[in-house]
């Protein structure tokens, strides 16, 4: 984009800054916008009186490079939407694709999918607490919450043998078995987690500080939640009490005893606070995977290299770290998908920016945007 | 509710959109015409579809294809509504007044489709630079940089 059309765009176009008003251009490329986000902010003083995202700084097409490669050259795509949750894609993608294949799963590799992502809640969760904190000013905090990812992600590769691309998810079961030793290594790492969370809970949540900076900050309302479409810890930290391991349970879910968490205020706060439970729930959730987890097969014995499904279309859908995340496949009965459209939740999640942002000085912009924990591979696609 | 409950509670409350549901792949569908899509998702609305969960599009050979999938907490039921719009000229009333939800995935699609539609409040590109040409997720979209991967099959 030429320089002559980036100013038209963001200033002449659209905007007529009055006398008092100040026009600031926050981003694409800065630590608090978690990303490539740029956020064209309307100031009236140092109060925000519109705020504008500007996304698809790393739009790379994902959606259409599908369309070109056959239904397992596409699993390695999905790793790259969401970069910290790289397990979602892989598996919201898989499911569509055996839904419209009629692929059924090894029950097996329905445990060990519910398990890597469970533990990819956690890493996500941190890495969004983290970088809360970083946000308002608790670098130590940072560190903290990073440690505990830094471990699932160890686990992870031990699994699969990539860090944050794993790939493991594949239509009709999972890559590989799990290693030797690697059930005490995550029975052991739950253990450990819970108290890493009553540390950040103390360090964190305790601190007068971020809760003067979090709480009545980007107030979320239940019935704009749901009429905007945010879902996960964004819409649960409104006290919209959904989520789709439960309420529309797929896989193994149904098997196991958890809890959602909720908030009942609706703003920042609720939102870390939201997450930070759900880590609990996590812990919860691998322990009686693993104890409920019977030997036998990790893949669909007999599956094709090639898929060619019949014409039609599926969607389906789980419950990412963001939200729901779902996956619409078009196929008209060739090798590669027609279509492909990821309905991404950090997306759906960012369009409530403007709205929460208006009225809030902006240095409460910075917490509001960390809230909504945006991951840009998935926004922009 | 399963698929069969939403048809019959769907049927009883308006029977004017019952001729126009089907089943595939073990999800109801509602096909209908472009002009009559604001007044059946006002009725999907009143239903208590309560969420517009996904905006999307497809390039059928002949039109193309608006698909919205809406989801309902208190039903627990899914339902996607499929509206053909016409290639050339492709215009639809925008569902913003209803689900706020679609603001930016109805951008998104004319972004990537060029449908246009009537009553947004800020229809414009969103993930694609603004002085961007063409639709990319048409099938005839040709673009210099785009490499057609040879076929190893």
């Amino acid at each position: 984009m030429t320089a002559e059309i980036e100013s038209d765009a963001c200033f002449a176009n659209r905007i007529e800054p009055g006398v008092d008003e100040l026009v600031v251009n926050v981003g694409p490329s800065h630590p608090s916008t978690h990303g490539v986000c740029r956020v064209i902010v309307h100031l009236d003083g140092e109060i925000v009186t519109k705020a504008e995202p500007v996304i698809g700084y790393l739009h790379r097409g994902i959606e259409k490079m599908a369309e070109n490669r056959t239904y397992l050259q596409v699993v390695p795509l999905t790793d790259r939407l969401d970069y910290v949750g790289s397990m979602y894609a892989n598996w919201a993608y898989c499911r569509a694709v055996e839904r419209l294949a009629g692929i059924q799963v090894p029950e097996r590799a329905e445990y060990l999918r519910v398990i890597v992502c469970e533990m990819q809640r956690i890493a996500s969760h941190m890495m969004s607490l983290g970088s809360a904190a970083a946000d308002t000013g608790a670098a130590t905090m940072f560190i903290y919450a990073f440690d505990q990812r830094e471990r699932v992600i160890e686990a992870f590769e031990e699994l699969c043998g990539a860090r944050l691309t794993y790939n493991y998810v594949r239509p009709g079961g999972v890559s590989f078995d799990l290693p030797e030793g690697w059930t005490e290594l995550v029975l052991q790492f739950c253990r450990d987690h819970r108290d890493g969370l009553e540390l950040i809970d103390r360090l964190f949540f305790g601190n007068v500080i971020a809760r003067g900076r979090m709480k009545h900050v980007g107030v979320l309302s239940a019935e704009d939640a749901v009429a905007w479409g945010a879902s996960g810890p964004v819409a649960r930290g409104s006290g919209v009490n959904w989520d789709a391991r439960k309420h529309d349970p797929y896989s193994v879910y149904p098997r196991f005893d958890f809890d959602v968490p909720t908030g009942s205020n609706g703003d920042c706060y609720d939102r870390a606070r939201v997450r930070l439970f759900e880590c609990y729930e996590s812990c919860r959730i691998i322990e009686q995977a693993l104890s409920q987890m019977t030997p036998g097969p990790i893949k669909t014995p007999g599956m094709p290299r090639l898929l060619a499904p019949r014409p039609g279309d599926a969607y389906d859908q789980i419950e990412s770290a963001r939200g729901t995340l779902g996956v619409y496949l078009v196929s008209d009965g060739s090798v590669r998908p027609y279509r492909m459209k990821v309905r991404s939740p950090a997306f759906c999640n960012l369009a409530l920016l403007p709205m929460l942002a208006e009225g809030h000085t902006l240095s409460d912009l910075v917490v509001i945007l960390g809230s909504l924990d945006p991951v840009f591979g998935e926004v922009d696609r | 509710m399963n698929i069969n409950e939403l048809r019959e509670h769907l049927c009883e409350t308006y029977p004017d959109l019952c001729p126009l549901f089907s089943i595939e792949f073990g999800d109801g569908v509602l096909a209908v015409d472009a002009d009559r899509l604001l007044d059946a998702a006002t009725d999907l609305k009143e239903l208590g579809f309560d969420r517009l969960s996904m905006v999307t599009a497809v390039d059928r050979p002949t039109h193309l294809e608006l698909v919205y999938r809406l989801y309902s907490r208190s039903m627990t039921a899914a339902l996607f509504i499929k509206c053909n719009v016409d290639r050339e000229e492709p215009r639809v009333h925008s569902l913003v007044g209803l689900w706020p939800a679609a603001l930016w995935q109805e951008r998104e699609t004319f972004d990537m489709f060029g449908i246009v539609f009537e009553g947004h409040p800020d229809l414009r590109r969103i993930l694609l630079p603004d002085d961007w040409e063409g639709y990319p997720l048409r099938k005839d979209y040709r673009d210099d940089s785009v490499i057609r991967r040879p076929d190893y099959i």
